[in-house]
């Protein structure tokens, strides 16, 4: 069932159809509230006075670290950094551990599928080192050639940096396959995990990998939070990515010893109320159950998928709603997805159109700009109606009646 | 009030003139001058569209005139259409003219009355409608941009 009536601004704006959740989702009351009791009730700045009101809120940012940690299946709640959110995760990686990692003659492997987040500081981190920067290629139905995996990774790999879902085609990449792949040479993996984080059960601590990166934004949380798990023994041996406020253990006059995680890589006075914000999304969608939520999800895809596709002209992108998450890339024969979108829009219904920030991939598949309807936990099949019926109206406008 | 943008589903025939999508599927100036003077390429990075403006210019005289002008481009109607019909417009024009054709198009898009009635945008006023989606201006002055760069530059 859809939970729309959690959704204050949905329920406000009755006959928004919201298909945009792949880049941001709406947020739940229970997020809203608990936000506004954290300011109204314990807000201070953590980790500094001496006074009740300043423990409370290091205590609700402690907690939330905890809760967040458990959403994902982390025991060890100290490897959850927090951060702005996904991009910020992984420039942190590819700042920190990269930068006194990677050498000249070294490889780092992503895919075709990265969103720029995961393509561009790789790219540059390579350029910067003097390091080969390979992208390993798709099947025809946009899933990760695993032998061209396979052939990519070599014994100078250092990093095999995946997307666990695309956010321009909904894959779902299976990471225990990449994983063994990389850690058959020592290379490190990390995770784009800001497309699977809201809609699939992530588990990070039987996943082998070394890194997830992750944005509250589009799990229901406020934008600007979001996180950077890693594996303690990597966090432990790297350098600062921010120096400041927090992060530190002592500042002499010539050199600074640094604190431990995950302050070391929390420097400045953290973003408190984002971190509630996050803790009760993570706990609204533990209460709605995430198998529920993939299993909602996947109905909606695979009614879309087929609908859309069973018009003239409309071209689906992407693998089978098994191996797909909610997210459903189309074009539609001479209409520009911008036309599209904005037609759409015109009934209410918010869908992205571009290069979903992956131009490395769209210019594989040969087009400039798709349309992606993505879904959440507010969408129901009268979403999915006013979509097929806002592409068939498109069609009308732009190719005539009879069309 | 609708739940989507400003425009009502009867308002968005009115920002998809016939005229534009007459210029979109069948573009008028497409392709590239052989034996250009000067090209500009101009992209929008949120959306990746992108338009090559190439133009021969005629300096003899007081002042410069754009001889000929060809675009390419990859995008929506209203940047297609937009670009399409801007190739008709300038084409003999000097630099001056242009410059005052793209500042009055830029306020019929915003909406000013007295620019969707003036004469001198010729086919352009069929983007009259387009302040009721103002997210979509970019798209109409891509190409405009372009010229601007080609000819400026």
């Amino acid at each position: 069932m859809s939970h729309r009536a959690d959704f204050p601004l949905l329920v406000r704006q009755p006959t928004l159809r919201y298909l945009d959740s792949a880049a941001t989702a709406q947020k739940p009351a229970i997020v809203l509230d608990a936000v506004r009791e954290f300011y109204e009730t314990s807000y201070a700045n953590p980790h500094r006075g001496a006074y009740a009101l300043s423990g409370r809120a290091t205590e609700c940012y402690h907690d939330a670290r905890s809760r967040v940690a458990r959403f994902f299946g982390l025991r060890d709640a100290a490897c959850l950094i927090f951060t702005r959110g996904t991009t910020e995760s992984l420039n942190l990686v590819a700042t920190a551990w990269g930068t006194h990692n990677i050498q000249r003659g070294d490889e780092i492997v992503v895919t075709r599928l990265e969103h720029h987040a995961n393509f561009v500081p790789w790219q540059q981190l390579a350029l910067a080192r003097g390091a080969a920067f390979r992208i390993v290629e798709l099947t025809p139905d946009g899933q990760v050639d695993l032998d061209h995996l396979r052939r990519v990774v070599t014994s100078r790999t250092k990093v095999v940096a995946v997307a666990h879902v695309s956010n321009a085609l909904g894959t779902i990449t299976p990471l225990a396959e990449i994983a063994s792949v990389a850690r058959a040479v020592g290379a490190l993996v990390v995770v784009d995990g800001a497309q699977s984080a809201p809609h699939m059960a992530v588990d990070v601590d039987t996943l082998d990998i070394d890194f997830y990166a992750f944005s509250g934004h589009k799990m229901g949380a406020p934008t600007g939070i979001g996180g950077l798990i890693g594996r303690r023994a990597i966090l432990e041996t790297m350098s600062p990515y921010q120096m400041g406020g927090d992060m530190i253990e002592l500042v002499g006059d010539d050199r600074t010893s640094w604190n431990v995680l995950p302050h070391k890589f929390e420097a400045g006075t953290p973003n408190v109320g984002g971190a509630v914000g996050l803790a009760a999304a993570a706990g609204y969608l533990t209460s709605i159950g995430m198998a529920e939520v993939r299993r909602h999800e996947q109905a909606l895809t695979a009614v879309a998928t087929e609908r859309l596709a069973s018009i003239p002209g409309v071209h689906v992108y992407g693998p089978d709603a098994a191996h797909r998450s909610g997210v459903v890339s189309f074009t539609v024969d001479g209409i520009h997805a911008h036309d599209l979108a904005t037609i759409l829009d015109q009934d209410g219904v918010c869908i992205r159109a571009g290069h979903h920030c992956a131009q490395p991939l769209l210019r594989r598949l040969g087009v400039g700009a798709t349309a992606r309807a993505s879904f959440f936990v507010y969408n129901d099949r009268t979403d999915v109606d006013a979509l097929v019926a806002g592409v068939r109206s498109a069609q009308a406008l732009f190719h005539g009646a009879a069309a | 009030m609708t739940a989507g943008g400003a425009a009502t589903p009867a308002s968005i025939d009115a920002v998809y003139q016939d005229q534009i999508l007459d210029h979109y599927r069948h573009p008028h100036g497409k392709g590239a001058l052989p034996h250009p003077d000067a090209t500009a390429t101009v992209r929008n990075p949120f959306c990746g569209e992108e338009v090559t403006v190439s133009v021969m210019v005629d300096r003899s005289g007081a002042e410069t005139r754009v001889r000929d002008i060809q675009f390419v481009g990859d995008g929506c109607s209203l940047s297609q259409a937009s670009a399409s019909m801007m190739t008709d417009l300038v084409r003999g024009r000097t630099v001056a003219e242009i410059a005052a054709l793209a500042d009055r198009f830029t306020a019929l898009l915003r909406g000013d009355p007295d620019a969707a009635r003036d004469d001198r945008l010729g086919p352009l006023r069929a983007f009259a409608a387009m302040s009721r989606v103002p997210a979509r201006i970019p798209c109409a002055l891509l190409a405009w941009e372009g010229l601007g760069k080609a000819i400026g530059g």
